[in-house]
Parts: C-alpha cells; sequence; structure tokens
C-alpha cells in the first residue's frame, strides 16, 4: 500500500512540477519505507523505466518525439548507466548518502532560482 | 564539438541514473534544449532517451541484486495513473510556488538523509548498510 502511495506520489508529482519520478521515489523509499540506498535507487530505475515507456507512446502519437537526439543522448547515457551502477557497488553507503543528499540540494537550489 | 558535449553530458546524465535511481531527465532535458529542441520536444525525447539508460541500469543493478521487481512494477505502474491526474492539476495550480515548495521538500529530505548518515563514534549510521528492506 505505502508502494502504490509512493508511485502515485512520484507520477503525480513530476506531471505537475515538470521533474523526473526518481527525484520523488527513491528520497519516499528512503524516509517513509526506510530502504537501503542502493536498492531504492535500483528499483527507482525499473520503476522509472515503466512510467517512461508510457509516457513515450503519448509523446509518438503525438509526434514530439525525436528519435536520432534520443539515440544522441541515451545511447552515452545507456553506457554512463552501467558504469554508475559498477561505481555504487564500490561506494560505502554512507558516502552513497551523502553524495545523493549532494544531489538533492543542487537540484533545489537550481529550481529555487528558477 | 556541440554533439561531443551533448553526447557527455548524456553520459553523465547516464552515470547519474546507474548512482542514484534518477532518470536522467534533469541533464536530457536541458541538454536537448540547448541542442535547439523546443521545451515540449525536449521532454518528449527525453523520456525515449531514458528507455536505453533505465535497460542497462537496471541490467546491472538486478545483476548485483539491488533491484526489487515487485515494489518495482507496483510503484511504476501506481505512477502512470497518477501522471495523468497531475497534467490536468498542473493547469490550474499556480506552478511556481508549487516548485519552490517541492524544492524546500528536497533541502529537508537532504538535510535528514545528512543527518542519518552523520559520523558519530558510538552508533553507526542508520540506513547506511541497515538490513535489506521488507517489502
Amino acid at each position: 500500500m505505502r508502494l502504490v502511495l509512493i508511485g502515485l506520489a512520484a507520477g503525480f508529482l513530476s506531471a505537475l512540477l515538470g521533474v523526473g519520478g526518481g527525484i520523488v521515489i527513491v528520497p519516499l523509499l528512503l524516509l517513509v519505507a526506510h530502504w537501503e540506498m542502493r536498492t531504492a535507487s535500483a528499483t527507482s530505475l525499473a520503476a522509472i523505466g515503466i512510467t517512461a515507456t508510457a509516457g513515450v507512446v503519448t509523446y509518438v502519437v503525438h509526434g514530439d518525439v525525436e528519435p536520432v537526439y534520443a539515440l544522441l543522448v541515451g545511447m552515452p547515457a545507456a553506457a554512463g548507466a552501467a558504469a554508475g551502477a559498477t561505481l555504487q557497488q564500490r561506494l560505502q553507503g554512507r558516502t552513497l548518502s551523502l553524495l545523493f543528499a549532494a544531489v538533492l540540494v543542487a537540484i533545489a537550489v537550481r529550481m529555487l532560482l528558477q | 564539438m556541440t554533439y561531443l558535449l551533448a553526447a557527455a553530458l548524456g553520459l553523465a546524465a547516464g552515470v547519474l541514473a546507474g548512482l542514484f535511481g534518477v532518470g536522467g531527465g534533469v541533464l536530457f532535458v536541458p541538454t536537448l534544449t540547448w541542442l535547439g529542441l523546443s521545451q515540449i520536444h525536449a521532454e518528449a525525447t527525453s523520456l525515449l532517451a531514458i528507455i536505453p539508460t533505465v535497460l542497462v541500469g537496471v541490467w546491472r543493478q538486478h545483476s548485483y541484486g539491488n533491484v526489487r521487481t515487485r515494489p518495482a512494477l507496483v510503484i511504476g505502474i501506481a505512477s502512470i495513473g497518477a501522471t495523468v491526474a497531475g497534467a490536468a492539476v498542473a493547469v490550474a495550480l499556480p506552478e511556481a510556488t508549487l516548485r519552490k515548495v517541492f524544492a524546500v521538500f528536497l533541502l529537508l529530505t537532504a538535510a535528514q538523509i545528512a543527518w542519518r548518515n552523520r559520523r558519530s563514534p558510538s552508533a553507526p549510521a542508520e540506513g547506511t548498510d541497515s538490513p535489506q528492506p521488507r517489502p
């Protein structure tokens, strides 16, 4: 039930505020469900995949998707995701959590300045 | 040169995805608008770029035993439904104010994570190498 609420919050806030689902899912899994950082981030990534696929279908119908540009950033990103996951395994849980806190601060500052 | 930089930003977005479980859109969208796409085209294209990122990231994370499949399905599917509601309400609400409220929520979250992971000699930090979650 808690997971359903986290999913609802993620979808609702990402559509409302134009932010990604992960930035909602990971904090909620950490703070509300008390998950560990590695499990929270990996599961969030899988959940985002489902939501993004549904979103892409909607946008393709409207003709808003540029596949060549998606490949241009998406292919290096796929390689980066493999590197990021491997790096994550080597970092201590504490280091990883503090790095994530820094990323949240950076995103928050950008949102406040926009 | 422009495309090389865009690819480098894509790589960085992927590393963020693998490390922190955010999709990468936070870097994809500004990169794509910088390449000349409109906001709506950039957001749509970002969603497509997220798919290979997630596939590779989840494949690696699964091999490390970090992915909880059923919770991911529950969160992902619930999220799809709520997206429609969020988009409908977004038109009627003061978005700028909401974004600031959300930014404050992110700052509080960061503070709480930092607090939990503070260095303390007596007790190990909570939530760092804690037991497996109960789904």
